[in-house]
């Protein structure tokens, strides 16, 4: 259950600056589409839900769907405002999550 | 195999049907469903009625950027851009990518607010075939725009074997 994730954050930007937040996790999107070799049905197992946190305020937030491919990727953009914590949470089928966090500093 | 000889027809059927549009006009597909001549499925509408609530959809403000073909649909970038100042009084509320020919119609949706500053969402989707992706987006003033894309899938996802 321990996903890699990277994100993509600039450590410095100014007051009101727009800046650009990637991130990236570990996960096989499994579709619940696909069959085994002896004919089974693969269950579904999905990141379904992406969330970003500003110092605790939600900025940004995707609902993901099995077309989503693996290793989900979200490419976004936020205002920076103050200096702090920016927060990111996946949760996905079968109980799965995932968080990261990076700080940013305003000049 | 016959999934792959039924594969080869699709893509082969949709392409035809891709360049047959674009001579007829993209833009007036999704407007007309009706009178289309390709028939847009039941439950890509279906998931259109959901995210409007019947609203009119009005095409433009919104950019839909992937590229016009792909060998491979396991992971295409797709990005959408929305037209909008994002002010408190003015900014795009959610925006939705849409497909026509996957198993089911939706791909992303994201909220979003007047702290995103720029109304941008790129990721990767997966692509079963041949087909038009959709991005709807929903402003504050409750309208709604949106854009299509024809891409051409050469060899789709969902077909490979489970690693």
């Amino acid at each position: 259950m321990t996903a890699r994730t990277l994100v993509s954050v600039p450590k410095e930007a100014r007051r009101g600056e727009v800046i650009a937040i990637k991130a990236l996790i570990s996960h096989d999107m499994e579709t619940g589409f696909r069959y085994d070799n002896t004919g089974k049905p693969i269950p579904r197992d999905i990141i379904t839900q992406f969330v970003c946190l500003y110092n605790g305020i939600e900025v940004f937030r995707a609902e993901l769907h099995p077309a989503i491919s693996a290793n989900p990727f979200i490419a976004f953009y936020t205002v920076a405002t103050e200096s702090g914590k920016i927060e990111f949470k996946w949760n996905g089928d079968n109980g799965f999550s995932a968080a990261e966090s990076v700080t940013i500093a305003i000049a | 195999m016959t999934a792959e000889h039924y594969d080869r027809r699709a893509t082969r059927r949709g392409f035809l049907i891709g360049a047959a549009q674009l001579a007829g006009g993209v833009g007036l597909v999704l407007a007309l469903p009706v009178n289309d001549g390709r028939a847009t499925p039941d439950t890509l509408q279906a998931a259109i009625r959901k995210i409007t609530s019947e609203a009119p959809l009005q095409k433009g403000k919104v950019k839909l950027e992937l590229p016009a073909m792909v060998e491979n649909g396991n992971a295409v970038s797709i990005e959408v851009a929305v037209e909008s100042p994002m002010t408190a009084a003015d900014h795009v509320k959610a925006i939705h990518i849409l497909n026509e020919k996957n198993p089911l119609p939706n791909v992303l949706s994201v909220q979003l607010g007047p702290r995103a500053g720029k109304a941008t969402v790129a990721t990767r989707i997966r692509l079963a075939t041949t087909q038009q992706i959709m991005a709807v987006a929903e402003m504050s003033d409750g309208s709604f725009w949106f854009d299509t894309a024809d891409i051409f899938v050469a060899l789709a996802a969902c077909q490979e074997d489970p690693g």
